[in-house]
């Protein structure tokens, strides 16, 4: 065989070990394809006005927590990974002092109520958002994601998937500690 | 029962368009500036999709967004920085011309131009190949061999 017909299969093999390492990187990071950089980071965050949903005659506002250090968490009950983080949500707000405020992205309401009555509410206020109105000026695109702002109200950090413990110890409380000293 | 269930199965690909909404518009102008911004900007649950082409729930919020805003009378440019300040970039199905996106521009004609070159070098080595010189000999028995091929 000559060798100039290696070359074309050369190439080909060269292509397929792209396309498994490419498959193997998406495999080991759910959020692989899903990494969007935001362009919030460091610009003023959106506020937020919505309905409460507990009780939609009345409105939760993200200026309630103006001038502290607040993380925003965006969820719904259709979306496994919240359900998966939700009792690390809790752990955060009851024992580690975290300021959650919370958007129900396109939810049915008395499914949303349920799973904070049963399961705990983590959230200082959770705002209804039943046509993607909030979230899409955050820049959201899927659920869970979190945010952090700043007692500046800057946008400081963004996460799209679970929040875990390696998170929490690995970038979250030390970006918050930090920000509370500023 | 059987013709039944085959007509039922026919039908089925139908409700897939009885799911796209029907967004009444105050003037063509207004219209084609929809269809052209959802053509423009990129669904982003199904990344490979435009929010014309995808039915993702935010999908149709983004669409119902780039409606109302073209019916109260927004430019396309405005819609488009409406939508690049929340999404970025990354919400344009066509990507602006810029340091990171060279490759992706370029790309293409850069491959093509290294094609072309190949190809040229190829004809070029080939047009220098010496002309063979035969013996006197040789060209006997060339037309020996062509002699008998026509008889």
């Amino acid at each position: 065989m000559k060798k100039r017909y290696l070359i074309p299969f050369g190439i080909f093999m060269a292509i397929m070990a792209i396309f498994v390492l490419g498959l193997y990187r998406m495999g080991e990071d759910p959020n692989f394809t899903r990494n969007v950089p935001s362009v919030l980071i460091g610009k003023q965050a959106p506020k937020i006005d919505l309905p409460d949903l507990f009780d939609q005659s009345k409105t939760v506002s993200s200026s309630s927590l103006a001038g502290q250090v607040w993380v925003l968490n965006v969820w719904a009950t259709w979306c496994p990974e919240c359900w998966r983080e939700h009792a690390f949500l809790v752990h955060l707000a009851r024992n580690e002092g975290v300021k959650l405020f919370g958007i129900d992205w396109r939810d049915d309401a008395a499914a949303a109520k349920r799973l904070l009555v049963d399961k705990g509410n983590p959230f200082v206020a959770v705002g209804f958002d039943p046509e993607s109105r909030a979230i899409m000026d955050w820049g959201v695109y899927g659920a869970p994601e979190t945010f952090v702002i700043d007692k500046q109200g800057v946008v400081r950090w963004k996460k799209a998937g679970a929040m875990t413990r390696e998170l929490w110890e690995s970038e979250l409380k030390p970006l918050l500690q930090k920000l509370e000293k500023g | 029962m059987r013709r039944i269930l085959v007509l039922l199965v026919l039908w089925s690909p139908l409700l897939a368009f009885a799911n796209i909404e029907a967004y009444r518009f105050d003037n063509p102008q207004k219209e084609a500036d929809y269809r052209v911004l959802i053509a423009e900007l990129r669904c982003l649950v199904c990344q490979n999709q435009n929010l014309a082409d995808s039915n993702a729930e935010l999908a149709q919020d983004m669409r119902r967004q780039t409606y109302e805003m073209v019916q109260s009378g927004s430019s396309k440019e405005e819609i488009i920085v409406y939508m690049v300040q929340r999404y970025g970039d990354f919400v344009l199905y066509r990507p602006p011309f810029m340091p990171s996106t060279v490759l992706l521009w370029v790309g293409p004609f850069l491959i093509f131009a290294v094609g072309v070159g190949i190809l040229l070098l190829f004809i070029r080595r080939r047009n220098q190949e010496p002309v063979v010189q035969l013996s006197s000999e040789e060209h006997a028995r060339a037309k020996g061999l062509l002699d008998q091929e026509t008889k």
